[in-house]
């Protein structure tokens, strides 16, 4: 039952991924590419016609977590206390970035809420990666004073980052050299995929430009990628353990570069939804071959006083669990179908569609 | 570990303060759409659909600003309140799980297709989409209130040695007693709302002379919602919640109504007092006798235990506020009764679009069913105090065992500064839609 939770929860944070991954990577492209007023408005509205069905995924996600691994939901979101809240106050200004810059019509208020699109899209697109690089990382889980543990075995509080900046410490910050490679890892990752869905929702003027840009962002995330995957192994020394011994893992690193691998011939690629699914397979299978690197554990602890969180250890009972699954298999049922419904109805290009508020 | 609990509070009381102000107009505001869209397909009558799109305007607007102040509100489940999720994340996160999975995706999915849709879709099917996203709106109010009438009224679950919260009966948690009288009176609150908003605007269209057909038709709409739903609010649905808080929290009970010291026979109720907390009494009173007894229990000499008859440590921490809370729901919502039945007197008598005091008082009465509202919010959640699962686990055993108070008094200084600035945008947007008024868009 555990598995079957941390698969589902799994799932709807990858899809959060890959559906809000494309309004983020929207708004880093139109922060750094977007300079006609022509080329900004189609791509907020490529992003603003979606994030809230989109954002959905982000609440049931948090939702089924609370539910199903109630001790993890606790101790991960006070520990990680300050960066959770930030990102809170950047989902909020990135929203209204896109809801309310079409409201009025003078150009610095368009502007300011161009600003506030691109520039939290980026910063939010940074903190889940350095989200996921503590994940991997693991943490000073119940920090031990002189042998002594401060507080029970999950609760722990980090601070954004510690003067060393180093993984490599007994109480590492938010923020270390490792996390921001991470979080590099996820905004170059993000910026292909929303640049992707540009080319594929709108009829801007800079899509063809963008075809060259995702080719050089993808040569830096083949890069990046490299290097984390070395000094992975100095942060966490098992991290290798699970596809050792579980050979059918690699299924999701292969995953992974297949989209990697795709999207150098980006300049060839016909059809723009098959890039599309090839940076959608790039953030897939990041995330899966991250959680099954660690599997079942879902937050390591760096410290020996106390055992990691796994998904065993930190679960709601097991009758709760059940019940859940029953209903969530309606509920899922019943998402799929609402989803299918609205991006049959919405699909094509946004150009094309009478859109206003 | 005062200012811990304090903190922590202030913060949630701020944020869930604020984000309230939208749902209770979507809520309500959903259900008076779906009504001019009916009314449409019934007579054809353009006016009638305008009038169901210009409020999807604000519908939206409100939406937005419901959805980017409510995700801070899950989140602050485990930041700020680790202690209380890790305890009873296996039942309260089955509940606010649904309240995502089953409501806030129905919501948010056809809402876009009912602002953008209506070309593609045809009337009717764009009616249903408007129906849907009505029903979302009222399912999320539906499990966010069981989410917290287990809090009031624990149900269904066994405490493990460790004090784990385990669900032992999933379905009692949607019949817990508490939950339906809660609902309907939150739902009929939240059409009252909406209702007044709609008046406002048509009030305000008619004194300023300008889009006046819609204002004699929002009005009309306003004041009819108005009334059937301030009724409602009051009897029966306020009454069984009332006798609710009777039943299952005494000690709430009694600080509510102001009742320091119970009295041999019948309990009198308390129309004006001031709690007086150093002599344990009420300044200034003005009270009917016997009459409490009564609408509680329909026995006149009934005895209702005062505050005396509990200990200190169980009773709520901020009594004052808590008294004044309800008093002021219970005070405005006689007042919005009184307003409703005179200006559907004057309605009747075919007056009302010519009386400008009550035009004026109709038009300014707006922020009062706010006030309201978050009264009676105020009334519950103090309510429960000093406890969050009523007479099981107190306050103080549920927050963040880590986070400290600096860090929780940043976050909040945080909150503040950025909710100011959306109430800022939000008041400019809303104000430029009702300008604009429900004219017809060139396409």
């Amino acid at each position: 039952m555990e598995i079957f939770w941390y698969i589902a929860i799994g799932i709807v944070l990858t899809v959060f991924f890959i559906l809000d991954g494309y309004d983020f990577g929207a708004g880093i492209i139109h922060l750094f590419f977007a300079k006609e007023e022509k080329d900004k408005e189609v791509i907020t509205k490529s992003a603003g016609l979606f994030w809230d069905s989109n954002e959905v995924w982000l609440v049931a996600a948090g939702g089924m977590l609370f539910m199903a691994f109630p001790t993890f939901y606790a101790s991960v979101f006070s520990g990680f206390y300050l960066p959770l809240i930030i990102v809170l106050w950047l989902i909020i200004f990135r929203a209204i970035g896109l809801e309310f810059r079409g409201q009025f019509k003078y150009q610095m208020w368009k502007d300011i809420w161009d600003k506030s699109f691109g520039v939290s899209s980026l910063l939010l697109a940074l903190f889940f990666g350095i989200a996921l690089g503590n994940i991997v990382r693991g943490v000073n889980l119940g920090s031990v004073e002189n042998g002594v543990s401060a507080h029970e075995g999950h609760y722990f509080f980090l601070p954004l980052w510690d003067s060393s900046f180093s993984p490599l410490t007994d109480h590492p910050g938010v923020i270390d050299w490792f996390t921001i490679i991470i979080g590099l890892i996820a905004v170059v990752t993000l910026a292909i995929h929303g640049a992707n869905w540009i080319i594929l929702k709108t009829n801007s003027t800079i899509n063809n430009k963008l075809k060259g840009v995702i080719f050089k962002l993808n040569i830096a995330l083949a890069i990046l990628t490299i290097f984390s995957l070395i000094v992975w192994q100095y942060v966490n020394p098992n991290s290798l353990d699970n596809f050792i011994h579980k050979p059918y893992l690699l299924i999701f690193p292969i995953i992974y570069l297949t989209g990697l691998i795709g999207l150098f011939f980006i300049k060839k690629i016909k059809k723009d939804s098959h890039a599309f699914v090839l940076s959608s397979l790039l953030i897939l299978g990041g995330i899966t071959s991250s959680l099954a690197s660690l599997f079942p554990v879902i937050l390591p602890s760096i410290n020996d006083k106390h055992e990691h969180l796994t998904i065993y250890n930190t679960s709601a009972a097991e009758y709760g669990l059940s019940v859940a699954l029953t209903w969530g298999i309606i509920g899922f049922a019943l998402i799929v179908v609402y989803f299918i419904i609205q991006k049959r109805l919405l699909s094509g290009k946004i150009d094309n569609m009478d859109y206003g508020h | 570990m005062e200012d811990m609990i304090f903190y922590d509070r202030l913060q949630f009381a701020f944020t869930i303060t604020f984000h309230y102000i939208f749902p209770q107009l979507t809520m309500g505001l959903s259900l008076m759409i779906v009504y001019f869209k009916w009314k449409f397909l019934r007579t054809q009558i353009e006016k009638y659909n305008n009038a169901a799109k210009f409020f999807m305007k604000i519908f939206a607007i409100n939406f937005t600003m419901g959805v980017v102040t409510g995700i801070p509100m899950e989140f602050q489940f485990g930041t700020n309140w680790a202690k209380f999720s890790e305890l009873t994340g296996g039942i309260i996160g089955q509940t606010l799980a649904m309240e995502g999975m089953f409501s806030f995706f129905l919501e948010s999915s056809f809402l876009a297709l009912f602002i953008f849709g209506e070309k593609l879709m045809g009337q009717k099917l764009h009616f249903l989409t408007g129906f849907l996203v009505f029903l979302g709106s009222w399912a999320s109010g539906w499990f966010i209130l069981a989410t917290n009438a287990w809090m009031q009224n624990p149900v269904g679950h066994e405490i493990l040695e460790n004090g784990k919260f385990v669900l032992e009966n999933f379905s009692e948690l949607f019949t817990n007693p508490w939950l339906l009288p809660a609902f309907l009176h939150n739902q009929m609150a939240s059409v009252v709302t909406s209702a007044f908003v709609v008046a406002s605007i048509g009030a305000f269209y008619i004194l300023r002379d300008k889009h006046s057909e819609y204002g004699r038709l929002f009005l009309k709409t306003g004041v009819i919602f108005g009334l059937i739903s301030s009724v409602l609010v009051a009897f029966p649905t306020g009454d069984w919640n009332a006798k609710n808080v009777a039943k299952y929290q005494p000690g709430t009970f009694a600080a509510m109504e102001g009742i320091f010291e119970t009295e041999d026979a019948g309990a009198e109720i308390v129309l004006i007092g001031q709690p007086n907390m150093v002599d344990k009494k009420l300044d200034n009173k003005i009270a009917v006798p016997n009459i409490l007894s009564f609408l509680t229990y329909q026995e006149w000499d009934k005895q209702i235990p005062g505050m005396d008859q509990f200990e200190e440590d169980e009773l709520p921490d901020n009594i004052p506020a808590l008294y004044y809370s309800y008093h002021i729901m219970v005070g405005l919502g006689t007042i919005f009764i009184g307003v409703m039945a005179l200006a559907l007197f004057f309605l009747w008598r075919k007056k009302l679009y010519t009386i400008k005091p009550l035009l004026w008082t109709i038009m300014f009465l707006v922020p009062f069913p706010y006030i309201a509202n978050i009264t009676g919010w105020y009334t519950a959640e103090l309510g429960r105090q000093p406890y969050l699962v009523y007479g099981l686990l107190r306050t103080s055993d549920g927050i963040s065992p880590t986070v400290s108070s600096g860090n929780t008094l940043f976050t909040l200084l945080g909150f503040v500064a950025l909710y100011m600035l959306l109430g800022l945008l939000f008041l400019v947007l809303v104000g430029k839609t009702i300008n604009q008024g429900p004219t017809p868009q060139k396409h």
